[in-house]
């Protein structure tokens, strides 16, 4: 296995008018950009700067929303800079303190079939549904080996957003591994509640009904998002996912999905989950390996 | 139980107030006002804190009645307000009693969303720290949605409402112009359009399409081409396409090239369409007052420009306060 060996450009800072400050670390994704968002928006919390209202780590860049009557947007920047240029590299033995957590997922499901096949104007495909036009262009024979990639290795959460608690998610194979779809030409005015999606190279559980620009490729029975808090993974906090956490959405079939949904609706689901340790540079050197022993303690 | 008594909810009426900050990185937006200044005022008129609760309404406003002593005031879109059927004033503060009954029924004939603030403001209960109502995910407001015939809301204690009569003089209205020029500093991913459609881009007329509410703004008018290039690990094919990131509030995505989207107070957080600009704060009260149909024209500024509309803004309601003694 030849390690993935990426060398990040110089940060891009750029004015979301006068109150946000966005900066790219890359155009592309890796998990050495995702890993430098995460460090550097650790450490600007850490200084509790006053006029600073929020905080918002991206998959390879980050948001600072700024209330510039009480902190100058440039004063923002140059902190950041600052934080940038005292090197925040990741180092090999850092360890993150993270959850694996068991995500089922029900396939080329007939809900988000019936969705996109409404949406056929708005897609680079027109003759095909989203799973038989992502196996096309990322060379699969047909949509069950797809579906098998897709299940089979784990993902890493990069970034919490679009609407609340909605995990994107890459997968955590080198890059020649990744299967990489486009968004819909324009996006969808309607998505199903719990569909799996995936756009770019990232995976996603949409947590409310509502537009959305991926692809569409099945739907979960258990929600990411519960504002009602009824179910017990929600006791704490209205969203599931967390930056970090580590999901592995495992293909069901529709026994499986029912008697998933009935748990849900009775309140009783819980995801499965474990603790782990995640070492970043582990990962980098042999992804297969670690993969495999994270699967097993989820599933042990 | 003091409360508003909602005859009709009109056509979008939500309980709105400044705003829910600090939970963006769940992809919680802030909601709040669309039309911040307007809100402000609404409140500074009927004594309220200007951060307090009021209703927005969307081109056709509800009709309420009062069950006690308040004193109420509607801004924002030129529409005709009546009280007990016989018209009054917006920018005004209007004394009510029990069992008086306010409609903002007609559509508008200026702008697109009026609101009403009320003594006491709406009493909703707070949700991480707002009242605004976020109807996509059933946060916050009034059941976390919007108003229907029937509704009873809650209102605080009016105690602190001040005098009826005061009113705001025209010059400090906000400005409802045919075609409104709504001030951008580009930037953000505007390198992924090429020079000449980021010119077109400023010098189109885009005209606002049915698909317009607090959410965001679908525009049409033009089309713009991307830059060749070949696409970074992650984007997605489409010349469109970014690897998903934060999206600012105000920020302007452009899916296809042809149907931009201004983002606004309930937008998504973040995604996967390259932004190419953001309109500046204040001026997102200006495209609140926009509607299906509309033109407008992105003029661009900078940061610079941004932060000097900003303080003007915070000196017209200055005076604004100090008219009103607040």
């Amino acid at each position: 296995m030849v390690p993935t060996e990426v060398t990040l450009p110089q940060a891009r800072y750029e004015f979301g008018a006068d109150e946000y400050v966005f900066v790219e670390i890359d155009q592309a994704m890796s998990l050495e950009a995702n890993f430098k968002a995460m460090a550097i928006t650790s450490a600007l919390r850490e200084k509790k700067i006053d006029g600073v209202v929020d905080i918002c780590p991206s998959n390879a860049s980050y948001m600072i929303r700024v209330d510039p009557d009480r902190l100058h947007p440039m004063d923002l920047v140059n902190e950041l800079r600052a934080i940038e240029e005292a090197g925040t590299g990741l180092s090999a033995d850092q360890a993150l303190a993270t959850r694996v957590v068991d995500v089922p997922v029900l396939y080329n499901d007939p809900w988000t079939r019936e969705t996109l096949l409404r949406f056929r104007d708005r897609h680079q495909d027109p003759d095909a549904t989203d799973l038989e036009y992502a196996a096309r262009i990322n060379g699969f024979d047909g949509v069950e080996p797809l579906i098998t990639a897709l299940s089979g290795a784990p993902y890493i959460v990069t970034m919490i957003g679009f609407v609340p608690g909605l995990p994107f998610s890459y997968q955590m194979v080198p890059r020649d591994r990744q299967i990489e779809v486009p968004k819909y030409v324009r996006p969808r005015t309607d998505t199903p509640e719990r569909s799996f999606g995936y756009g770019g190279a990232f995976a996603v559980v949409y947590p409310v009904r509502g537009a959305g620009g991926y692809q569409l490729f099945g739907i979960a029975p258990a929600p990411v998002f519960d504002l009602s808090q009824r179910l017990p993974d929600f006791a704490s906090g209205i969203v599931f996912p967390r930056p970090g956490d580590i999901l592995r959405y495992r293909a069901i079939d529709m026994t499986e999905y029912e008697e998933l949904r009935a748990e849900v609706e009775a309140g009783t689901f819980e995801y499965r989950t474990r603790d782990v340790e995640f070492r970043p540079s582990e990962f980098l050197n042999d992804p297969d390996a670690v993969n495999r022993d994270l699967l097993e303690v989820l599933y042990q | 139980m003091k409360e508003l008594i909602v005859h009709t909810g009109g056509l979008s009426t939500t309980v709105q107030d400044a705003g829910r900050d600090g939970h963006y990185a769940l992809g919680i937006p802030p909601s709040g006002a669309m039309d911040q200044y307007s809100l402000r005022v609404a409140n500074l008129l009927v004594g309220n804190d200007e951060r307090a609760a009021a209703l927005e309404a969307t081109y056709i406003g509800p009709r309420v009645e009062f069950t006690d002593d308040r004193v109420c005031a509607v801004t924002g879109a030129d529409v005709p307000v009546s009280l007990n059927g016989d018209p009054v004033e917006s920018w005004r503060a209007l004394p009510v009693r029990a069992g008086d009954v306010l409609s903002i029924f007609s559509p508008v004939t200026g702008g697109a969303r009026p609101y009403l603030a009320v003594s006491g403001g709406i009493g909703v209960p707070e949700y991480l720290g707002s009242r605004s109502t976020y109807t996509l995910t059933g946060i916050g407001g009034f059941e976390g949605r919007k108003l229907a015939d029937g509704d009873r809301l809650p209102l605080g204690d009016a105690a602190g409402a001040r005098a009826a009569g005061r009113e705001v003089p025209e010059e400090l209205h906000p400005a409802l112009p045919e075609m409104p020029e709504i001030r951008t500093v580009i930037g953000l991913c505007s390198y992924r359009l090429t020079s000449a459609a980021l010119d077109s881009f400023l010098g189109t007329p885009w005209r606002v399409t049915k698909d317009a509410d607090r959410i965001g703004y679908r525009i049409r008018g033009g089309s713009l081409d991307f830059v060749e290039r070949e696409q970074p690990h992650g984007a997605g094919s489409d010349p469109a396409n970014v690897v998903d990131l934060g999206y600012p509030v105000g920020s302007i995505q452009v899916p296809g090239g042809d149907e931009p989207i201004v983002l606004l107070n309930d937008a998504v957080t973040g995604g996967g369409y390259a932004t190419v600009g953001t309109v500046i704060s204040v001026d997102r009260d200006r495209m609140a007052q926009t509607k299906t149909g509309d033109h407008i024209q992105f003029v661009r500024t900078d940061l610079e420009g941004a932060l000097a509309a900003r303080r003007e803004r915070s000196e017209r309601l200055q005076r604004v306060r100090e008219l009103l003694g607040a």
